[in-house]
């Protein structure tokens, strides 16, 4: 590990996958430069170190770039080894990347992207799908404080900064309700538990800007 | 490794490239295990769809009563459970830059790859150079090293192989399409030459006309739909 770390987060201040990066690196207490780039005006640094996807969040360590939420996660999780945020036995490490890409693919996709297409009638038949979804998360609940068990890791930070404090709003501003207490009373709680944590406080973005903004972003993917 | 450990068991699809680079990678680490083939454009197995009820896809791999799906998930778990030959680089920059890339193929260039074989003669230059312009990225990746491991092949190398060469490339031969000629693509033609040659891989490469006529029948599938 390196005398003076140079680490520079370029993100969005709404975007889960770059406030994912700075629970992470809150955690672990990595004093870090945060860049807050524009999405409709990217700035010539992000297109330089990503220009294939031309997407935050990008991590600069020491001048080396990683690209891609979990990626950078895995990254911190194992040039900062103190409080891990990943688990140790190999199987429950799978689980937990098992887990965080069906929130980042299938939850995402129904709960956002399709969700913003649909008509009044699709949109229930997508919040059910996402229902199914999340009850695979449910279950991985039941009986532990976070999915990292006794304190937040990885899965907390993808699903958290996913869906309590990103798609929720979004289905806030349409006014629909996909996860109830009486179907998702593990789920409730957990993010009850995570609305404790500091680090994770200080990575949610406001609300009411919050729900604004996913009215925006469904119209541009109904505009593209 | 563990005291008494049950066998290991893969349930693939001697067609997916996606369970013939988990099988490259038991068999680098020497890791004996059971096989059972699904003929997924068939039917898929009740066993397949109990463990794998999520995606319902292959691969699974089951060890020990534990069920894993998701290649790029199995290859990591394979890499840490066995630690003999190591697959995914020690460094830490370099093991993101290969799951970086691994996310690529098996996302962009799978997307556009696939795409490629299903275009009217109309469009299908625009589609070849699309594909063309992500493959050059990957050309650019493996530059003056052997393998993308470096000496001796690891993760990205299965990735990337089970794929393009080996999967993709023949899709692209039923169509008739020369995807990554010598001229443009020399490095990975040397690499393709280099993979060819280690029998972990021979071994894990679907039978050439076999493949192609089953990419043929995807291909019927995907413009039927």
């Amino acid at each position: 590990m390196a005398e003076k770390d140079q680490v520079k987060l370029l993100g969005i201040w709404a975007s889960p996958f770059s406030r994912r990066v700075e629970m992470a690196l809150k955690l672990k207490g990595i004093p870090y430069e945060y860049v807050e780039e524009i999405l409709e005006n990217k700035s010539p640094l992000l297109l330089a170190l990503n220009p294939i996807h031309k997407k935050i969040p990008v991590l600069v360590h020491n001048g080396k770039t990683i690209l891609e939420s979990h990626v950078i996660l895995e990254y911190i999780d194992e040039t900062w080894p103190h409080n891990p945020i990943l688990p140790q036995d190999p199987y429950e490490r799978s689980k937990a990347r098992f887990f965080a890409k069906l929130v980042d693919e299938q939850i995402m996709n129904v709960g956002f992207v399709s969700m913003a297409r649909a008509d009044e009638k699709g949109r229930e038949v997508l919040a059910e799908q996402a229902r199914e979804l999340i009850m695979y998360l449910e279950k991985e609940l039941v009986g532990k404080d976070y999915f990292g068990g006794k304190t937040v890791g990885f899965l907390d930070f993808v699903a958290g900064s996913l869906i309590p404090f990103c798609l929720e709003r979004g289905w806030e501003g349409i006014g629909l309700e996909v996860i109830t207490e009486e179907k998702f009373p593990e789920f409730k709680r957990w993010v009850k538990n995570l609305e404790k944590v500091e680090i994770v406080k200080d990575c949610v973005p406001p609300r009411e800007k919050h729900v604004e903004h996913m009215n925006y972003m469904a119209e541009r993917v109904r505009s593209s | 490794m563990a005291e008494k450990e049950e066998g290991v068991k893969l349930i693939g699809s001697w067609a997916s490239p996606f369970s013939r680079r988990v099988e490259m990678a038991l068999k680098l680490k020497g890791v004996p295990y059971d096989y059972l083939d699904e003929d997924y454009l068939v039917v898929k197995s009740p066993l397949l769809l109990q463990l794998n009820p999520v995606y319902k896809k292959v691969p699974v791999l089951v060890h020990n009563g534990k069920i894993l799906p998701e290649s790029q998930l199995i290859l990591e778990y394979i890499d840490q459970t066995w630690t003999n030959n190591p697959i995914l680089p020690q460094d830490p920059y370099e093991k993101a830059m290969a799951r970086f890339w691994a996310k690529f193929v098996d996302e962009q260039v799978t997307l556009i790859g696939l795409r490629s074989l299903v275009k009217s003669e109309k469009r299908i230059d625009v589609a070849i150079e699309e594909v063309r312009e992500l493959i050059m990225l990957l050309e650019n990746q493996i530059t003056e090293k052997k393998f993308f491991g470096g000496e001796t092949i690891g993760f990205l190398d299965m990735v990337v192989g089970s794929m393009i060469p080996f999967c993709l490339a023949r899709g692209w031969e039923g169509m008739g399409i020369d995807m990554i000629p010598e001229e443009k693509f020399p490095e990975l033609n040397r690499w393709i030459k280099n993979l060819k040659e280690i029998e972990i891989v021979k071994e894990c490469i679907p039978d050439r006309e076999k493949h192609i006529e089953h990419m043929m029948k995807i291909v019927g599938r995907i413009k039927a739909a």
